[in-house]
């Protein structure tokens, strides 16, 4: 029964990787991730508990040096990913209104690195991601070929793209087909 | 060598370079550079193709993306081979193969010719009237006759190997073409600073340069202006230019759809590489600069190989180094063909003539002619060709009367004049004006973020073009938010060549009344005459003379065609042609590959395939998955030799017998969050949820407005201000918009938010009697007892050291359990429940034993039982139907008289009289057998099965009135016989329902 008690975590793109001339497509680690929702005007009260400030403005996000990452996906909509603490736990000792649900397992992400990651988002991605409109920091939430999924940029050639367990598959189907032709 | 026609010192490809290609099997030599027409003129061959309609001899027309006659079949191998390849566009690598189309037995002789006899058959209008008798005659008779002799070429049937690449991109600036107006455009914007995308369908930019060797810019030809201007843009960090690139499609917003050849000129392409590319730019501003087309004289006999565009004759000559014919005669109404005369004739080929049907041409130009001693007959005109496979004279007399004269040629170079490009305009939701002046549509107001520059918006002059290019370049950049620097000027520039002059219609010899074919559009076989009958047939709309005659409908969207047709309509309706109109230009500017426009959509990347966490045991497990949505469930799992039938049925036993696991991760999932959750949850449910006490969860039924049942589920309150919400599988998307469309628009006061958690959560359904036992020594923390967690109740607490959401509730009528785990979880929880499951006897089961057991129980399923139209009382579920509550989403729907009163179809049970006989789902159900057809039919079959639990089959149906039936019989006609039913309760098994707290 040993295996029983402790039951390994079998991630959706567990695995998969892939190095194409000018692009890498790598699973990201397994993380916590917290959809929050609650009035803007709480939002202050919120950023206490979570040690940085809630982004304000669409296409924004925020990140500690530790790693907790904050994406604006509406007025009153944030998507928390954190690889270490539990976003949850800290909003759990916020005395402000909100609704935090945990969707750890929702979401997985593929992290789209190297000279050629904006072609390839771009690839399946209508929204315009060059530097200029979607500079280092900002994040969206938008679609992907037939998927929605939420795209934020960690880096000038680094992505981080965030979809359901399910749709992993295609998403990496589609970032490796457009992989193939990166124009890097 | 390089073909017998190339001459020496002309042309820009190297003579050197020289590839080989087959056309229909014969090997040819071509230069690298030259299109497939180009080389197969170099080699003296105009005869390409037989036409759709009629099978006559057809050869290449032009030398660009309008031609309509030389079609050919192109590829490397059987899978990489497309149809109807322009060859004016396709350029030639080495090992390409070629063959003509639509013509049998072989392309010199050709039986589908008898076509061309039968003519009269064939006028305008054919399909509609000729072979209407005997009607059973059409289907199988004369269609697939009249298909299989006219049409194009035949698409391949093996896979395509390629790929194709998508890319969306954004720009400040779009310039559609690249020749002297947009490289200048370009260079403009992109001088000021703009993000500049610049595409030409060539392989090299420079437009009309190609043809146009009069010009000089900056001091330099045309041509090596054009080709520094593309290496200075080339150059530039902000500027993207796209050769072998197409603009075909002008959408919304400025959404502009190129395509681009990537791979197609390349004998040995990297298999990396994409064989197209599909750029979807976004451009802030776009600037079309797509230049002009050359129109055709329009006259008897105008389509034998041979007879091509003068501009196209002189940009073989200039451009490949290639003369079109030894003796090359001329018949134009505009000035620019005296040109390419002019070229002709200096390059050492005889031109016997040039007939203007203009009785004043140009003296300047009449000067240089009788200079090169070519014969000027002005006011004349080519009255008719002869020639089998190719022209070999021309006749050529004054049109009103008097003698004519024929005069040998083997090529015949003509032009009626210039036709600005309008349809990226067009297609931008522009509306065309008429100039006057110039004859012919211009662009007007501009609806979307555009501009037009040089030829396509009517400016011909070559310096007035380019400086207004350069104005509406800097403006572009402007209008984009760029701040732009000084302005930069278009160079000095000049061309000896004029382009003045225009004709439209039939010249002489073209009617009014005669039987000749002058062909107005080459790729549909449509002649003056067929437009002249179209109108005496009462057409007087330019769209219905378009789709009567099908003129303009080829694949060449009538680019030199829809300007003859109008006039010669407008002619015969003795209206002004303005008045008669032009018919719109639509996407795609050139046909486009369905790889292109598909790129990766396709194979396991059409749709997304959606595997739950336990996907992968269940395939292990020999599960036969069904698609539900874009999900793959399991179905049903067969043990070796069993059918679906036995599987089934030992499934089912086995869930009643001793438990069943079942794969339940699909289902929608929705946490509802916030003090007026359950506020929330009494308006967008028919139940009452306030006295719904945490840990406990109850069946809840969803209407849309209109009263009728949208979604069911069962919701579980965690906690006071948190439920765990479920719904079916097919409406977890819709069912959360529904939810959050209320909570925005209806309801925005409440303080309550909700998260999709369809897939945070992996589901393992434990149900039969067994099923306590089998989850009893992996879970912690929870008392499992019937007393502390009944039937329909929710507790939190951990399953193998993880935690879960534990549901005790059933959707087969037995005791059990729906494990709810984190979904990364869900495969080593499943694996570890079935270690326990096993050994005690239990199965996996898939839907349709879900379904079969659902249906033992009578609970219907949403989508099958109802249909959009049923209403809860419908159903039978009005004890679900809170009557006390104010309001709710269809509290008002469910009062509309029609919804209360009598004659409703009701849901019922069925069971046939024969036990044995299956209903068929989607039957009809008559109360009197014996009645006339058509009968009363009074209710349809919803869910029918074999239940091996009941030992006979069980059916589901709703029947008007169908409740007060009960013990009636009623009637199931099939066609091979009319089955007895009774009417029964819905549920078959357990009705006293003492099994759920076993």
């Amino acid at each position: 029964m040993a295996d029983i008690a402790h039951p390994t975590r079998l991630e959706s793109l567990a695995g998969r990787a892939i190095g194409a001339t000018g692009v890498m497509l790598t699973p990201a680690p397994a993380a916590h991730r917290v959809v929050l929702r609650a009035d803007p005007r709480e939002a202050e009260a919120l950023s206490k508990a979570l040690g940085l400030e809630l982004p304000a403005a669409p296409k924004t996000s925020a990140r500690t040096d530790t790693g907790r990452l904050i994406a604006w996906l509406g007025p009153d909509e944030w998507l928390i990913i954190d690889e270490n603490g539990d976003p949850a736990a800290d909003l759990a000792k916020a005395a402000a209104l909100h609704s935090a649900v945990d969707i750890s397992h929702r979401n997985t992400a593929i992290l789209v690195t190297g000279k050629g990651a904006r072609a390839t988002v771009q690839g399946g991605c209508p929204q315009n991601l060059s530097e200029r409109a979607f500079p280092v920091g900002s994040a969206s939430r938008t679609v992907l070929g037939k998927i929605e999924v939420v795209i934020l940029r960690t880096g000038a050639e680094e992505f981080r793209v965030e979809c359901w367990r399910s749709f992993a598959d295609y998403a990496f189907g589609v970032l490796s087909e457009a992989a193939k032709d990166c124009l890097a | 060598m390089s073909g017998a026609n190339r001459i020496k010192g002309k042309g820009r490809l190297t003579p050197a370079k020289t590839l080989r290609f087959t056309f229909d099997r014969k090997v040819l030599t071509a230069v690298e550079g030259d299109t497939l027409a180009s080389a197969l003129l170099a080699n003296g061959i105009h005869l390409t193709g037989r036409s759709f309609k009629y099978h006559r001899p057809r050869g290449m027309l032009s030398a660009g993306s309008e031609e309509p006659n030389a079609l050919l079949d192109v590829g490397r191998d059987a899978a990489r081979r497309t149809p109807n390849i322009r060859a004016t566009v396709q350029e030639v690598y080495d090992g390409l193969q070629a063959k003509s189309q639509n013509r049998w037995p072989s392309l010199a002789f050709d039986v589908g010719g008898i076509n061309n006899l039968a003519s009269p058959f064939f006028a305008a209008g054919f399909y509609y009237k000729t072979f209407m008798w005997p009607k059973a005659a059409w289907k199988k008779l004369y269609e697939p006759i009249i298909r299989a002799a006219a049409g194009l070429g035949v698409a391949p049937s093996e896979r395509d190997p390629d790929h194709y690449a998508n890319h969306f991109i954004h720009c400040d600036v779009l310039v559609i073409g690249g020749g002297a107006a947009g490289l200048t455009a370009a260079l403009a914007a992109a001088h000021a600073g703009a993000e500049v995308i610049v595409c030409d369908e060539q392989a090299e930019t420079g437009g009309a340069f190609h043809h146009d060797t009069d010009a000089t810019v900056d001091g330099v030809s045309g041509w090596d202006w054009a080709q520094a201007a593309t290496a200075e843009l080339r150059a530039m960090d902000n500027v993207k230019v796209l050769t072998r690139t197409t603009a075909f499609g002008y959408q919304a917003q400025n959404h502009v759809v190129l395509v681009e050849r990537v791979t197609e000129h390349l004998a040995n392409p990297d298999a990396s590489l994409p064989r197209e590319r599909l750029w979807q730019v976004r451009a802030r501003q776009v600037i079309i600069a797509t230049g002009a087309i050359e129109r055709h004289m329009v006259f008897a006999n105008n389509d034998r190989p041979g007879i091509m565009l003068a501009s196209a004759a002189r940009t073989y000559l200039n451009h490949y180094g290639v003369a079109v014919g030894s003796k090359v005669g001329v018949y134009t109404a505009c000035d620019s063909a005296w040109s390419a005369a002019f070229d002709l004739k200096q390059a050492g080929v005889s031109v016997p003539a040039i007939v203007d049907v203009r009785t004043d041409p140009d003296p300047a130009l009449v000067a240089r002619a009788s200079e090169l001693g070519i014969e000027v007959l002005s006011g004349q005109a080519v009255l008719d060709t002869s020639g089998k496979l190719r022209i070999k004279s021309m006749k050529v007399g004054k049109a009103s009367a008097g003698s004519t004269r024929d005069i040998a040629v083997d090529a015949l170079i003509m032009s009626s004049g210039w036709t600005p490009s309008v349809h990226m305009y067009s297609q931008s939701r522009g509306k065309v004006v008429w100039d006057e002046e110039g004859q012919r549509f211009l662009p007007g107001h501009h609806v979307q973020a555009c501009a037009s520059v040089g030829a396509c918006s009517g400016v011909d002059d070559l310096a007035d073009a380019m400086d207004g290019a350069a104005k509406a370049g800097h403006e572009a950049a402007k209008a984009a938010g760029v701040e732009t620097g000084p302005v930069w000027t278009a160079p000095d520039a000049d061309t000896a060549t004029l382009w003045t002059g225009s004709m439209m219609g039939s010249a002489a010899g073209a009617g009014p009344e005669t039987t000749v074919k002058a062909f107005v559009d080459f790729q549909n076989d449509v002649t003056a005459k067929d437009i002249r009958l179209a109108v005496r047939e009462g057409m007087h709309s330019i769209e219905h003379v378009k789709r009567f005659t099908t003129n303009g409908m080829a694949t060449d969207q009538g680019k030199t065609s829809n300007i003859h047709g109008l006039a010669i309509a407008a002619e015969m309706l003795g209206k002004p042609l303005p008045q008669v109109g032009l018919t719109t230009f639509r996407s795609p500017f050139t046909p486009v590959t369905f790889g292109a426009i598909v790129t990766h959509s396709r194979g396991d990347l059409f749709e997304p395939i959606r595997r739950t966490p336990m996907h992968d045991w269940e395939e292990a497990h020999g599960a036969v998955f069904e698609d539900v949505g874009q999900w793959k469930r399991a179905w049903y799992y067969p043990r070796p030799g069993e059918d679906m039938h036995q599987a089934v049925n030992r499934e089912c036993r086995t869930v009643r017998e001793s438990a069943g696991m079942f794969d339940a991760s699909t289902l929608g999932k929705i946490e509802v969050v916030g003090p007026d959750a359950a506020r929330f949850l009494n308006l967008m449910y028919t139940n009452g949820w306030d006295k719904l006490e945490p840990g406990r969860c109850k069946y809840g039924i969803m209407l849309r407005e209109d009263g009728f049942i949208y979604d069911d589920g069962v919701v579980g309150r965690l906690a006071e201000d948190r439920f765990h919400v479920t719904t079916t599988t097919g409406g977890a998307p819709r069912v959360m918009h529904h939810m959050e469309d209320y909570l925005q628009t209806e309801f925005p006061d409440l303080k309550v938010w909700l998260t999709s958690t369809t897939e945070q959560w992996a589901v393992i359904a434990v149900q039969g009697p067994k099923a306590r036992e089998i989850i009893a020594p992996l879970v912690e923390g929870i008392d499992l007892s019937t007393e502390a967690m009944p039937h329909m109740s929710l507790r939190e607490g951990t399953i193998c050291g993880v935690p879960t959401r534990l549901f005790r509730m059933s959707f087969t009528g037995e005791a059990g359990y729906e494990v709810n785990v984190p979904a990364d979880y869900g495969d080593a929880v499943w694996k570890a429940l079935w270690a326990r499951a096993e050994p005690l006897g239990a199965c996996a089961y898939g839907t349709e034993t879900m379904h079969v057991l659902r249906a033992e129980k009578g609970y219907i399923i949403v989508g099958q039982d109802t249909d959009g139209t049923v209403t809860p009382d419908d159903a039978g579920l009005n004890w679900a139907v809170a009557k006390k509550k104010p309001d709710f989403v269809g509290i008002r729907g469910l009062r509309r008289p029609d919804l209360i009163g009598g004659g409703r179809k009701q849901l019922v049970g069925l069971t046939t009289k024969d036990p044995n006989i299956v209903l068929e789902e989607g039957a009809q159900i008559v109360a009197d057998p014996n009645q006339s057809v058509p009968m009363t039919m009074i209710g349809h079959v919803t869910s029918s099965y074999w239940s091996e639990n009941c030992g006979r089959s069980i059916a589901m149906g709703v029947v008007i009135d169908g409740r007060a039936l009960k013990g009636r019989t009623l009637y199931v006609p099939m066609p091979e016989r009319t089955i007895e039913v009774e009417v029964t309760d819905t549920v078959f098994i357990d009705k006293e329902g003492v099994r759920l707290n076993g």
